[in-house]
């Protein structure tokens, strides 16, 4: 179900806008034009954005203005977009990134 | 050739903009975020005679005044180095370099962040994202949650959550620790929420900030106040409970919590888990001055004001030749008070090009900032206007030396 909020009591209707689809881990999903890639995202129940390079933890959004980079993605092949601050363009392809080797560390995991 | 960069399209980055084209100058505005209005997007409040203050209108008209003047407003360009030239400044951007006279910065402030355990999980987020993500992207960020810090801010964007319709299970305390610090004692918070009383629209709490104008009576208000809690809007707020860990496995599924004593410690044989699908922790909002730093600006610490803010006069000039700041940087006001503040900025700049011809018109806005700022609804500090006596008083010395 959308959690998006259609109609507000004070801020109104939001009316018609663009439909656009995109790819999330190579999932299809549906946005509105002026929508960030965490908002889309977000509207059809999806929490996790990335896994912690290093544990695998998921991550989703924490401040969604920019500053703490939580919510990191890769988008159409460049890393470490910021997933709140990036609206989401028709046909785009998110990736949440992955678990990344730890060769050096003392118990971490190869490639 | 530009006269004025200005990064930071917010309040007080757009209201100096239009002050400073006002004048005559070539003014360009650079923002992180996709769109113009900074932290006014998402501000909905009603005031106290009942109209609606929707940030998002007031961002919309301010960015079409300052486009209409000729001012260019650029988003999405991230600002990551500055340095002084000769003739003014070199500013890095994700956009290249950019080379400008006269500078001000006017990035607002970021959320202090208070780790809980388990904040890491998807559907923890700060209490600001969550009123970006519901009155700006119109999503909601849950069905049902728990607010952890209590304060003006997470009190008032609670109620633009509920507007939306999200559930709030409750608003609590969180973990009383250094980090915290007195956002996790009951006392502390008891009384900073006094302050803004005026505002609740439960009859107790108002007859409350009357009575309880003495020490010995808060602490007793503390250690009688019922622990269920009282509401505001239907939201329950138990300063005497804290959130003690987040849990969940891949999302947040709920909040392990415990009773507190006055003192924010947690009473055994209290905690109990809450289910929640989302949580919003409040720290606080404290200036954000990096840029400032990097510029060369001396700071002050100043606790009323937020934290280290950098030095700068009336006339929101640093000591650092070209160099100006206005709004949140300098200290935690409200927006009303930003707009003010950067059309002191923008007077200022347009004095410093040469373009004012009559100076009436600044100190008329200097007197305003003061104005808007003895009218404000909301202070977020009561010792605010000592705090920017202090700053004045220092920027002064520094300059004098």
């Amino acid at each position: 179900m959308s959690q998006r909020i259609d109609h507000h009591p004070v801020l109104g209707s939001l009316g018609d806008r663009k439909q656009l689809s995109f790819y999330y881990n190579g999932t299809v999903y549906t946005a509105y034009e002026g929508e960030t890639i965490a908002g889309a995202l977000l509207a059809a129940g999806v929490r996790t954005l990335r896994v912690h390079e290093e544990k695998g933890t998921p991550r989703g959004i924490y401040c969604n203005i920019g500053h703490c980079y939580e919510c990191r993605v890769h988008v159409d092949g460049v890393p470490t977009v910021r997933a709140c601050m990036t609206l989401v363009q028709e046909g785009m392809q998110v990736n949440a990134g992955s678990l990344l080797p730890t060769p050096l560390k003392k118990g971490g995991h190869g490639a | 050739m530009i006269d004025l960069l200005i990064i930071g399209a917010g309040p007080a980055g757009l209201s100096a903009a239009i002050a400073s084209a006002r004048q005559g100058l070539a003014v360009r505005v650079v923002d992180e975020f996709y769109r113009p209005g900074g932290r006014l997007l998402g501000q909905l409040h009603q005031e106290p005679d009942g109209v609606w203050w929707n940030g998002l209108d007031e961002a919309a008209r301010l960015t079409e005044e300052a486009r209409h003047l000729g001012v260019e407003i650029i988003c999405g360009v991230s600002v990551f180095h500055l340095t002084q030239s000769r003739n003014g400044w070199v500013v890095s951007t994700t956009q290249g370099e950019m080379t400008v006279p006269l500078l001000l910065i006017a990035t607002g402030a970021s959320e202090a962040a208070v780790p809980v355990p388990g904040w890491t999980l998807p559907g923890v987020m700060s209490i600001g994202a969550a009123q970006v993500m519901t009155n700006v992207q119109r999503v909601r960020v849950g069905q049902r949650g728990v607010v952890v810090g209590i304060n003006i801010l997470s009190v008032a964007i609670s109620r633009e959550l509920q507007l939306a319709g999200v559930t709030l299970d409750r608003m609590i305390l969180p973990p009383s620790t250094t980090v915290s610090g007195t956002a996790g004692q009951p006392k502390a918070v008891m009384q900073s929420l006094l302050r803004v009383a005026h505002l609740a629209p439960s009859l107790m709490i108002r007859l409350g900030s009357k009575l309880m104008g003495s020490s010995w009576m808060q602490k007793l208000a503390v250690s009688l106040y019922p622990s269920s809690g009282f509401s505001m809007w239907d939201i329950p707020i138990q300063l005497r409970t804290a959130a003690l860990e987040i849990v969940g496995t891949f999302q947040v599924e709920g909040v392990r919590i415990a009773q507190v004593a006055a003192d924010g410690s947690p009473i055994a044989g209290t905690e109990q888990v809450i289910p929640a699908d989302f949580v919003c922790i409040a720290g606080g909002l404290s200036p954000l001055a990096e840029l400032a730093a990097i510029a060369g600006c001396p700071f002050a610490y100043v606790p009323s004001l937020g934290g280290h803010v950098p030095l700068h006069n009336e006339s929101m000039r640093t000591p650092v030749p070209g160099l100006y700041v206005a709004g949140n940087i300098t200290g935690i006001e409200s927006a009303k008070v930003a707009m003010a503040q950067g059309t002191v900025a923008g007077l200022s700049i347009a004095k410093a090009r040469g373009k004012l011809t009559n100076e009436q018109p600044l100190s008329d806005a200097i007197q305003q900032v003061k104005i808007v700022r003895q009218n404000a609804t909301i202070q977020f500090d009561p010792d605010i206007v000592a705090g920017r006596a202090l700053v004045g008083q220092m920027t002064a010395e520094w300059i004098a030396h």
